[in-house]
């Protein structure tokens, strides 16, 4: 096979090429959102940076003249599409740190929640799921359906401090909050997990009886394999494929829709920062946290795709000649 | 990455550990460091941006320091004087004072620091420094344009703290926290994170507690339960709710200071609507003062009697009427002043509508509620008034450009330990992004003026402070509405601690361990 033409190869070069036109259009699309929001953008830095008992017009006029907020803004922003061919976002107006540090650490801390939660999901989800779709209308799956319906129903805020309430302060168990005490992961992620566990249990269990009630399943058993060697030979690897996509596309929503969830627990997350920026008007920031959050959409799909890839021979086969 | 691999594999060892036995653990152990959480972040390491976390957590020293009352303490420089023609101040600094990183505290390093503090909003900014020098070892001078008498007051500020030139990266920004406290930074991860040790080298008397961290958390809810839970032994700014939830509870209990701030309306009295004195006293007298501190700060006796809470002794007139809720007093004004009652509000002879604007931000989550309540009790008395939620900065914008009509605050009037700073800032000539806007009272300018040059006699300080206040009472420049009361939870496992009211220090160095 050409070598263009492998499946792998194409995938990667697909994803390559969204990456490079999504940072062309997400620095592009913030900076011009973010000089169109109405206000004085230097009294908006000053805010960010000095707090409501000192901002004022003198704080303003300091901002401005320090970062010379004059500058037509056609040409700041071909000097930060500039710099990010370089690889340097800039530096935050309003801390006054590199982008790239600032938003390393965050990745970093969103990351570690993102891959948490998702573990936990499966931890939970994925054998629930199977469970109920093994005997549909059994308890299993009655109580994964009720599971799945109240924690999809609760809101995460509500379940973080329901878990906050009995793990932490009545059991003891695990901190309130904060990124640095041992166990601080766990309460954020199980709050992430336990929602995302819900609704993997149900894709679960339809993709298993949809894979239970497939011909290949029927052809395994009339070879004589038996129900549990045909579900473990041939019936799991083809449920797993809307798993995992499944679970790609909330790891993404995770990654990046869990400001509030960050908020209370005071984790230095990714979305938390882009909150920041946006209120103090923060462009270089706001260009960064977008960017990194729309290389980690590209970078998620891609290993979706890259498991998919794996798990489902057709799919490698279908470029072959 | 490698940590964060690190912190997971840790992290779910620990699950598992929870899942089959959801007991406690080690994290109910009193742990030696003393956790503090409060929902200010680290916003940059510029002192005027953060500073005031370092300054608090005894990390950094400024050269003076204060009572609860305001009065200038020795800081970092021992001992002071002042020239008879008042514009040159010196300054004897602590000759065994070391920074964290082993290099003295010397006139020349105090005076390079300081002079990167003299642009807005930098305090010392206000004080027309024309250059700062070292006349020796440990000999300061600061040399003024004109005297100025509260220099001491505006050198306790965060943001003229002292940083050793360590600290500063080759553009002059700063590059890390080398400053000269009992405590030393051990690790900064901002915007919400700093943990601090003992520093051995201090050269006053070492504090007891030995480790201390710093977590911001943006939630109040959060806050309080990371104090009920044992986790934070300071909790600062709870709210009601919290405050309700945890009033009780046998770990913490609750310390609270009524602090020199302001709630309040800043007037436009320059638009024609708001120049007459009746209108604005008509605004006042429709607002229920108890009301709102009993339903939105639930505490009534914060309802403000007059513009300086009474944690500003100096400025707190007892003699002044207090500010009084009386809506038909209102209407009587107002119909004074020329204002008709009609169904959709108030007229003017010639038929316009008096229709107000109301600028608040959510900063302090009070602000945007309490402008709901102004915005209900004003509709009783026909006064229609629109609520605009926006930035903190909207408000100083919006007296720089004049389309300001009322905007809802919180004013800090001890943001230097002497309030006459702040007051000269927003009552001067030109009145002030927070305080008056198109109103000027020359008895207030010339009390001002004689204030901030210094060399008052206390009797005449004490008359043109009564004289400042009570023409801001009368005159209502601007409308005050609550005071505010801190609130902090502590842990019953420490002792010693005492809460400030100018929010200068977490007073780290007399907390002890219970037990």
């Amino acid at each position: 096979m050409n070598l263009i033409q492998h499946p792998v190869v194409r995938m990667v070069a697909r994803r390559g090429t969204q990456v490079v036109l999504l940072a062309l259009v997400v620095g592009t699309l913030c900076y011009l959102m973010a000089r169109a929001l109405p206000g004085d953008m230097a009294t908006r830095i000053a805010a960010g940076r000095y707090g409501y008992d000192l901002v004022g017009n003198a704080a303003a006029d300091a901002v401005r003249a320090e970062l010379a907020l004059d500058v037509p803004a056609w040409q700041a922003l071909l000097d930060w599409l500039w710099a990010l061919a370089r690889m340097d976002l800039g530096t935050s107006l309003v801390s006054g740190e590199p982008v790239w540090h600032e938003v390393l650490h965050q990745l970093g801390a969103t990351l570690d929640l993102t891959v948490a939660s998702v573990l936990i999901a499966a931890v939970l989800g994925v054998p629930a799921g199977v469970l109920a779709g093994m005997r549909p209308g059994g308890w299993a799956d009655r109580l994964t359906l009720l599971m799945a319906v109240v924690l999809r129903a609760i809101p995460a805020f509500l379940l973080a401090l329901l878990l906050m309430l009995v793990v932490a302060v009545q059991l003891g168990a695990l901190p309130v909050a904060g990124h640095h005490d041992r166990g601080s992961l766990l309460l954020p992620s199980l709050t992430l997990g336990l929602g995302l566990a819900a609704g993997l249990a149900r894709v679960t269990r339809a993709s298993l009886r949809d894979a239970l009630a497939s011909p290949f399943m029927e052809f395994a058993r009339t070879k004589g394999l038996t129900d549990r060697a045909a579900l473990v030979r041939h019936g799991l690897r083809h449920a797993s494929l809307p798993v995992v996509a499944y679970l790609g596309v909330h790891a993404v929503l995770l990654a990046e829709g869990a400001v509030v969830v960050e908020t209370l627990f005071a984790w230095p997350g990714i979305g938390h920062a882009l909150v920041h920026a946006v209120f103090g008007r923060d462009v270089p920031m706001i260009q960064g946290t977008a960017l990194c959050m729309g290389v980690l959409f590209v970078s998620f799909n891609l290993l979706v795709d890259s498991a998919c890839l794996a798990l489902d021979p057709r799919q490698r086969l279908k470029g072959a000649p | 990455m490698a940590r964060a691999l690190n912190l997971r594999r840790r992290d779910l060892v620990a699950l598992g550990a929870v899942a089959t036995v959801l007991g406690p653990t080690q994290a109910q152990e009193p742990p030696r460091t003393l956790q503090i959480v409060g929902p200010w972040e680290i916003g940059g390491l510029a002192p005027a941006s953060s500073g005031y976390i370092f300054t608090r957590m005894q990390i950094t020293e400024t050269l003076t320091d204060a009572t609860d009352d305001g009065t200038p303490l020795p800081g970092l420089a021992q001992s002071w004087n002042v020239s008879a023609n008042g514009r040159v101040w010196r300054f004897s600094l602590r000759e065994k004072a070391r920074f964290h990183d082993g290099t003295p505290v010397t006139a020349a390093a105090v005076a390079a620091c300081l002079s990167k503090a003299l642009v807005a909003p930098a305090m010392l900014s206000l004080a027309g420094v024309e250059r700062i020098a070292a006349d020796g070892p440990s000999q300061l001078s600061i040399h003024l344009r004109a005297p100025f008498g509260p220099l001491p007051s505006v050198l306790a500020h965060s943001s003229a703290m002292v940083l050793a030139p360590a600290s500063y990266a080759p553009d002059g920004s700063v590059r890390a926290i080398v400053g000269s406290g009992p405590y030393r930074v051990t690790r900064l991860t901002p915007p919400q994170h700093v943990e601090a040790a003992l520093f051995d080298a201090y050269d006053l008397a070492q504090p007891i507690v030995r480790q201390v961290r710093y977590l911001a958390a943006g939630r109040s809810e959060t806050r309080a339960l990371m104090a009920e839970s044992g986790q934070a032994d300071l909790a600062y700014g709870l709210d009601a709710a919290s405050l309700a939830r945890l009033t009780g509870k046998a770990r913490v209990r609750i310390q609270s200071v009524v602090l020199p701030r302001t709630i309040l309306l800043k007037v436009n009295a320059g638009l024609p609507a708001l120049r007459d004195v009746r209108v604005r006293l008509a605004l006042s007298l429709a607002i229920d003062r108890q009301g709102i501190g009993r339903a939105i700060l639930r505490d009534p006796e914060l309802a403000a009697s007059q513009l300086f809470a009474p944690s500003l002794p100096a400025w707190h007139q007892k003699e002044l009427p207090p500010l009084r809720h009386d809506p038909g007093e209102a209407q009587k004004l107002l119909a004074s002043a020329g204002w008709q009652r009609h169904p959709d509000g108030l007229r003017d002879a010639q038929g316009q509508p008096l229709r107000l604007v109301l600028r608040t931000f959510p900063d302090r989550p009070e602000l945007p509620i309490i402008a709901s309540a102004l915005q209900a009790q004003w509709r009783q008395a026909g006064i229609a008034a629109q609520v605009h939620i926006g930035n903190s900065g909207d408000i100083p914008l919006g007296h720089r450009d004049g389309s300001l009509q009322l905007g809802l605050a919180a004013r800090n009037y001890a943001n230097v330990p002497d309030p006459a700073v702040t007051i000269l800032q927003d009552f001067g000539p030109h009145g002030g992004d927070w305080g008056a806007m198109g109103w000027r009272n020359p008895a207030v300018d010339d009390a001002l003026a004689r204030l901030s040059q210094g060399h008052v006699a206390a009797g005449t300080a004490a008359q043109l402070r009564a004289r400042i206040a009570s023409s801001i009472h009368e005159a209502l420049p601007v409308i005050p509405i609550c005071w505010y009361r801190q609130h902090v939870a502590i842990n019953q496992r420490l002792q010693g601690v005492s809460l400030d009211p100018l929010e200068r220090s977490y007073r780290l160095t007399q907390a002890r361990w219970n037990g």
